[in-house]
């Protein structure tokens, strides 16, 4: 059966069909759409004002070489300037590869490019090193805790390098689908009460971020970066794995195959979740040792940070934290809780 | 295949007797509860490494440390069948009296299902009513059956039988007890969909007042005296005599045929099923209805619900209808009742399925999913108690609205999207072009067409509602209270807006059918 034509410019034939809608478009007309929808959440979200110096976390997966592509696309008419900025973090086999389509990117697109890497920026422990000094208790080895938490520490490191006053990731609405799945399943309230939004407007010094992409269904995103012919690297973390999130991605996958429309569903629901007031986290303070923005003593990257260096990793993982500040008797763990409490911050 | 909340016959019988029904667990242990029956039997603890069996065969109940354990509850918990029973009965009991909402003398409409959930908290309540006096529970039950048959296409004769049976067990329970079958909604009044405003539950004084004047009246009274007097079995008096009619049942199984999805079905299910137990409830003047729903369930309702886009309303879906919950007893290990849903549609058919297969299996792995889940949803926002309607209400499920305008950068706006997809790119930034109604998700209140019914049902509805009707090509087949009400607040709401200018302050304070 021949393709349809494309409903938007009526003269070439469709060469794909929109997940949500159904529509058919033509490959120039889709990513036209895609590239609209974004600069109207952009400015719907007043997420971007003029002027801007935008720090793109650049990770060469598809989400953020989509995201790099889109906003170089609109930035004469946002008036934003873009920098790329990696993270190293130091997985071998893994993070070379990813970095080296960065460069290309980079290169190809003519944007400057930083690289950051956790080993200057955290004393010398690489993820690779996290891993092996998590491993051997038995349990997992909670890497997705470190690697996130200090990822977006990385990332803010970055950022200032470069003079940024915005940061922008390529979370997608899928992402922020699992996301409130997640917290939920792990019963974050916390996290719970902070998601939903587009974005953090910034408080206690930290720089404003958003996510441009988080009404746009991955589908979408991998369309896009076929039709625009973007080179990204597409291979999936090595400890990836082992996280909590796989369980939320597998449940969402299959709720989106008995309801289309299930991602921006649980979007909406995170959008709109109400934590009554008592259940309300305090609002943050700076941390004592590094000064950015932390809801306890210690901000989340010390503590983790922390407890890497003292030969108990596992000591900022788990409730209470105790010991950090001062020597505590170590905690007998209960095997019947999840591996990881201390979910990824909400960045 | 919709699905029923239907027992085995079996079971539905035996529940309320005193023989010990013997069940077999695995590994060939009893696991007989007595006068409750527990369906399935519990799960031994999960171990990949090592078998189970020598670990309870050596175990002694971790209560009484005398008596051989039946049920593993939790990871290892090892109870005997009276410790268990105690366990139980003294979780629902706290339950009731934690929360509070039931006041003493209250009418209290019970929600049975025929499942084990409910059937175990209906049992719960005969016990704790036949009590000696310091302990008696204080509330006025009755019990209601809805009638399904209709909506999971069981045959007349099936129907009959599994109503006479359900007569049978009903009777035993010596409370006044309702029939209703679902397709009673087809007679329902709009006023179904109308929020009443609860009065709020009161302080702690005013619940410790009432009891002691209860206390007071009832020694004055004898015992016996107040209590007794309603529980008569009897039948309801203004039930429709006789069983639906044919046209009524047609109506009905057209409108769930009409239905495209499994899971949108459920939830037109559900929403049927409430306003008719709503309805039951205000006509026979019971202020409160208790459902019986596990925790495992509530765990699963909550991520369904979450699911389904309905995040604003899961402290109220949780408490729906000021209902307090029947016995949100931790089930650990027993899990939900799957033998209950008669249905064999496969895994993938709809959300509600899903989530609890997904749920069940996350259990397994990660024991504290189901009481983490449920505690989440603890500290989300209450329902509000000042009675005031914060702003307009769904339709079907009487939710504050939770819709945004068209276009926002937001879920609701994705889908209402009306961006120039008919025109060549540059996109007109923020300028929301063309119409503003499109199919589907209907544009905000007040700003779609009036002459389209379709549009006018769906601007009343709030997120949730609003795609699961999506899912129903036509609105037709819906019962008639339902499309009259929508027009009574469409006309309403256009009429407001005429007069706007002229009205000083709140005109929300309307008592009874508005008319202006």
């Amino acid at each position: 059966m021949p393709a349809p034509q494309c409903a938007s410019c009526n003269k070439a034939r469709a060469a794909l069909r929109r997940p949500r809608s159904g529509q058919a478009l033509c490959g120039a007309c889709f990513c036209a759409t895609f590239e609209a929808e974004v600069l109207h959440t952009v400015v719907a979200g007043r997420l971007l004002p003029p002027g801007a110096v935008v720090a793109v976390g650049a990770s060469g997966g598809k989400d953020s070489t989509v995201l790099a592509h889109v906003l170089r696309e609109l930035a004469p008419r946002l008036d934003i300037s873009l920098h790329l900025v990696a993270v190293d973090e130091g997985i071998g086999g893994y993070r070379d590869a990813a970095l080296a389509a960065v460069r290309r990117q980079a290169a190809r697109w003519e944007l400057p490019l930083t690289v950051v890497a956790y080993a200057d920026l955290f004393g010398g422990w690489t993820m690779d090193a996290v891993a092996r000094s998590t491993a051997g208790s038995g349990r997992s080895r909670s890497c997705c805790t470190f690697c996130g938490v200090l990822r977006r520490r990385a990332l803010e490191e970055g950022a200032r390098l470069v003079g940024a006053t915005h940061v922008v990731t390529g979370h997608n609405a899928d992402d922020m689908a699992e996301t409130v799945l997640m917290n939920f399943l792990r019963g974050d309230a916390g996290r719970l009460a902070r998601g939903g939004g587009l974005g953090s407007p910034g408080e206690g010094g930290a720089l404003p971020r958003c996510r441009p992409l988080q009404l746009a269904s991955q589908k979408e995103v991998v369309l896009y970066a076929h039709f625009r012919r973007l080179d990204y690297f597409s291979e999936e973390c090595v400890y990836a794995p082992e996280a909590f999130r796989g369980h939320a991605r597998d449940l969402l996958k299959m709720l989106e195959a008995a309801r289309p429309s299930a991602v921006l569903d649980l979007v909406h629901s995170a959008e709109r979740l109400a934590l009554a007031p008592a259940a309300r986290p305090p609002p943050p303070g700076a941390c004592s040792r590094c000064g950015a923005l932390a809801s306890r003593a210690l901000c989340q990257a010390c503590a983790l940070l922390d407890g890497l260096n003292r030969g108990r990793p596992r000591l900022a993982i788990g409730k209470g934290r105790r010991g950090l500040d001062e020597e505590g008797p170590p905690r007998e763990p209960q095997p019947s809780r999840p591996p990881t409490s201390q979910p990824v911050p909400d960045f | 295949m919709l699905c029923c909340r239907k027992p085995t016959p079996p079971s539905l019988l035996e529940w309320h007797s005193p023989s010990e029904q013997d069940l077999q667990g695995p590994q060939g242990l009893p696991l007989t509860l007595g006068d409750v029956c527990l369906w399935p039997p519990a799960r031994l603890p999960q171990s990949d490494t090592e078998p189970a069996e020598p670990r309870t065969r050596d175990q002694k109940c971790v209560k009484c440390k005398e008596g051989l354990p039946v049920v593993v509850i939790r990871a290892g918990d090892a109870f005997c069948r009276d410790c268990f029973k105690a366990l139980y009965v003294h979780k629902f009991r706290a339950m009731l009296g934690k929360n509070r909402l039931i006041f003493p003398g209250e009418k209290v409409l019970l929600a049975w299902s025929g499942g084990a959930s409910s059937s175990s908290m209906v049992w719960q309540v005969l016990e704790g009513l036949s009590r000696d006096s310091a302990k008696r529970l204080r509330f006025v039950p009755g019990v209601v059956y809805v009638d399904e048959g209709a909506a999971c296409g069981q045959s007349p004769e099936n129907r009959a039988k599994t109503l006479a049976e359900v007569k049978l067990v009903l009777q035993t329970t010596s409370f006044p007890w309702h029939i209703v079958a679902l397709e009673e909604v087809f007679s329902l009044p709009p006023s179904v969909l109308r929020f009443s405003a609860q009065e709020p539950a009161g302080t702690e004084g005013a619940y410790k007042a009432a009891v002691d004047s209860f206390l007071q009246q009832q020694h004055v009274l004898g015992a016996d005296g107040v209590e007794r007097q309603s529980q008569h079995c009897f039948q309801d008096p203004h039930s429709h005599t006789g069983p639906p009619t044919t046209a009524q049942t047609q109506a009905l199984s057209r409108l769930f045929d009409s239905v495209k999805t499994l899971t949108a079905k459920e939830e037109l299910l559900q929403t049927l099923r409430t306003h008719l137990i709503l309805h039951v409830a205000r006509n026979h003047g019971y202020s409160k209805v208790m459902m019986g729903d596990s925790c495992t369930r509530l765990a699963i309702k909550l991520m369904t619900s979450l699911a389904l886009g309905r995040g604003a309303f899961l402290a109220w879906d949780t408490v729906r209808l000021q209902t307090a919950q029947g016995s949100p007893r931790r089930q650990g290990e027993l899990g939900t009742p799957p033998v209950v849903r008669s249905s064999r549609a496969p895994e993938k058919a709809s959300i509600h399925r899903l989530m609890e297969a997904f749920i069940l299996r996350l259990q397994a792995q990660f024991p504290s999913t189901i009481s983490t889940v449920y505690r989440t949803s603890e500290k989300l926002i209450k329902a509000p108690r000042d009675g005031c309607a914060a702003g307009p209400r769904c339709l079907l499920c009487m939710c504050t609205l939770d819709v945004d305008t068209a276009d926002s950068a937001t879920a609701f706006g994705a889908q209402t999207s009306h961006l120039p997809q008919m025109q060549p790119p540059v996109a007109q930034a923020g300028a929301a072009a063309g119409p503003c109604c499109c199919a589907g998700m209907g544009g905000a209140p007040g700003c779609g067409r009036r002459e389209d019914p379709r549009a006018q049902v769906m601007e009343q509805l709030c997120y949730g509602c609003r795609v699961n009707m999506k899912d129903l090509p036509s609105l037709e087949p819906l019962p008639p209270y339902i499309l009259s009400e929508a027009q009574l607040r469409s006309q309403r709401a256009t009429v407001e807006q005429e007069v706007q200018e002229y009205l000083l302050g709140d005109s929300e304070d309307e008592t009874g059918t508005g008319e202006s």
